[in-house]
């Protein structure tokens, strides 16, 4: 089987969500690459160094600067007349492209797999991952995302991809990049931080969630999450929260400050490796699942712990 | 300016769902069902819109014959008519958004606004389907909508931030949790709803083969984790820390 891997990237630098989907991707079959964009050259040089890596195409247009579906969907079906199955990502470009592809294709895509269990097999989490279903496609061609903490991340260096030129499919008039807010963090990203300190509803405020939850991070070395409803009341940006609808993450060791332990949370983080919960009420159901519980009052206990630590 | 909102009726997402024992699915029987939360957003986004321009609002639902409770819900909280397309088994989102592209022929809208996911299956699929077959722009997990002539920007949550797109009409939007929140219908309304029109239809009305493209051979819970220690004060926490090599 073929494969064609959507690479998320940012112009210059391969996202570590694109790792996890290549090695996905090769337990299908012959792994190539697709990097669209504009002015990708360093991407694509990058992408070419992955492990395992066959073809390297490369779509370099002003229509795709920005990654509008509109534009890349119909460039993703005319490359998917020689590949059996497309593979991108959860993340949001992937998420926004792929089922585009697959109705164009005719095809029902699989989300956010965990797991291969054979060419047309796979695991996936439905219910806010309180049920797993292993499922069967019957299409002939696959349209799949991939869930980054469930696969390995191939390794960036290693790989002889052929990089090959593909012509724009140019632009379909439907949609234009307005503009971004992209807030600089430079703390590590939540997918793939290895620590990660999350802040609830009980933090009280944004600055407050910023006085105590910052510090603990920066400490640590962590990247900063937060629960649905600390984002809902505006104590953290959104792209920080972590659960069913938000970001699905699964690091070393997942802090989570004053937040009770919602369904919708834990889909997002139950599988990190060990979890620590700070929280004032003991009955919490954050702690049927944190490894080390600690039961206070965290406007005291976090100032001590990151002065401790 | 009319605007069409589907919306489907799941498992309540305050009620934790219980894998059924033979492996088969989640237990539905006897259980609290609602409207897709998502859904809910996307039913009052077209709700909003009225004083900008919106005329007329159509909710549409795909299911058993239930579903019409969830309509009965969305016409109460201020849509206008509603479509319950009748189909006692599953259909998936390949077959839902072609049923929807038959409806938009039908009915052309120029806006048809979804919730991002269905919070059973959290396929996130059905607009970015439904915007492809019928080459319409896609303005997907919107945290805000504006309507301008002929065009519609919408900001959107990307991973990072956020990004604004402007589509040209007509366009698909899907709902973020954050484009705003859904009332509750008053009781008059909810009275008041049960006078509002509503059609039955079918999959084969409509011409669509919803024959389904995947097969689910099993569903079973995720593994447990278990409750942990629990530590009596800060000294002992990063005493554990340390101990899995966390110090700094």
């Amino acid at each position: 089987m073929k494969t064609l891997v959507w690479v998320e990237h940012d112009g210059s630098t391969v996202k570590d969500a694109t790792l996890s989907a290549v090695t996905a991707a090769s337990k299908l079959g012959e792994v190539h690459l697709l990097v669209v964009g504009q002015g990708v050259d360093a991407v694509a040089t990058a992408a070419a160094k992955i492990a395992g890596v066959g073809k390297v195409h490369v779509a370099d247009d002003a229509a795709y600067a920005h990654a509008l579906a509109e534009n890349v969907a119909p460039l993703v079906v005319e490359l998917m007349a020689t590949h059996d199955a497309f593979v991108a990502p959860s993340t949001t470009h992937g998420k926004n492209i792929a089922p585009r592809v697959a109705a164009l294709l005719d095809v029902m895509q699989i989300s956010d797999i965990l797991s291969v269990e054979s060419e047309d097999t796979f695991t996936r989490p439905i219910y806010a991952g309180n049920a797993i279903a292993t499922v069967q496609s019957s299409d002939a061609k696959k349209v799949i995302t991939v869930r980054g903490t469930a696969f390995d991340k191939a390794a960036t260096e290693g790989g002889t991809g052929e990089i090959e030129t593909v012509a724009s499919t140019g632009d379909k008039g439907l949609s234009t990049f307005a503009g971004s807010e992209i807030a600089a963090n430079t703390r590590p990203e939540l997918t793939s931080a290895k620590i990660i300190v999350s802040g609830g509803r009980a933090l009280g405020s944004g600055e407050q969630f910023h006085a105590l939850i910052d510090p603990l991070a920066d400490k640590l070395g962590a990247g900063v999450g937060a629960s649905r409803a600390a984002v809902d009341a505006g104590y953290a940006p959104n792209d920080y929260q972590v659960g069913q609808t938000g970001k699905i993450v699964a690091p070393e060791v997942y802090v989570a400050v004053g937040i009770s332990g919602a369904i919708q949370h834990l889909a997002g983080m139950k599988d990190s490796k060990v979890i620590i919960a700070i929280n004032k009420d003991e009955d919490a159901p954050i702690f049927q699942v944190a490894d080390i519980g600690l039961v206070g009052d965290l406007f005291k206990i976090v100032p001590e712990l990151t002065e401790k630590l | 300016m009319k605007v069409l909102v589907p919306v489907k009726r799941v498992l309540d997402y305050n009620v934790k769902p219980r894998v059924k024992a033979d492996g088969t699915g989640v237990d539905l029987a006897n259980v609290k069902m609602s409207m897709n939360p998502f859904d809910e957003i996307a039913v009052e986004e077209a709700i909003r819109l009225k004083d900008k321009g919106v005329t007329e609002i159509v909710v549409v639902s795909i299911g058993e014959q239930k579903s019409q409770e969830t309509l009965r819900t969305a016409l109460a909280m201020g849509a206008d008519r509603a479509i319950l397309v009748v189909s006692e088994t599953k259909v998936e989102p390949l077959g839902v958004a072609k049923i929807l592209a038959k409806i938009v022929e039908e009915e052309k809208p120029d806006l048809v606004i979804l919730g991002k996911q269905a919070i059973d299956d959290d396929n996130n699929q059905t607009g970015q389907m439904l915007a492809g077959l019928l080459g319409w722009g896609q303005g997907t997990f919107a945290s805000k909508v504006e309507i301008a002539d002929g065009s519609v920007n919408v900001t959107r949550e990307v991973d990072g931030g956020a990004e604004t797109d402007t589509l040209k009409l007509p366009a698909i939007i899907t709902t973020d949790l954050r484009l705003n929140e859904p009332r509750y219908a008053s009781l008059p309304n909810i009275m008041k709803a049960k006078s509002k029109p509503m059609v039955n239809k079918t999959p084969a009305d409509l011409g669509v083969d919803v024959t389904p493209r995947l097969t689910t051979l099993k569903v079973v819970e995720p593994g447990k984790r278990s409750a942990g220690i629990k530590v009596a004060d800060v000294d002992e926490l990063v005493m554990k820390l340390a101990a899995m090599g966390i110090s700094k």
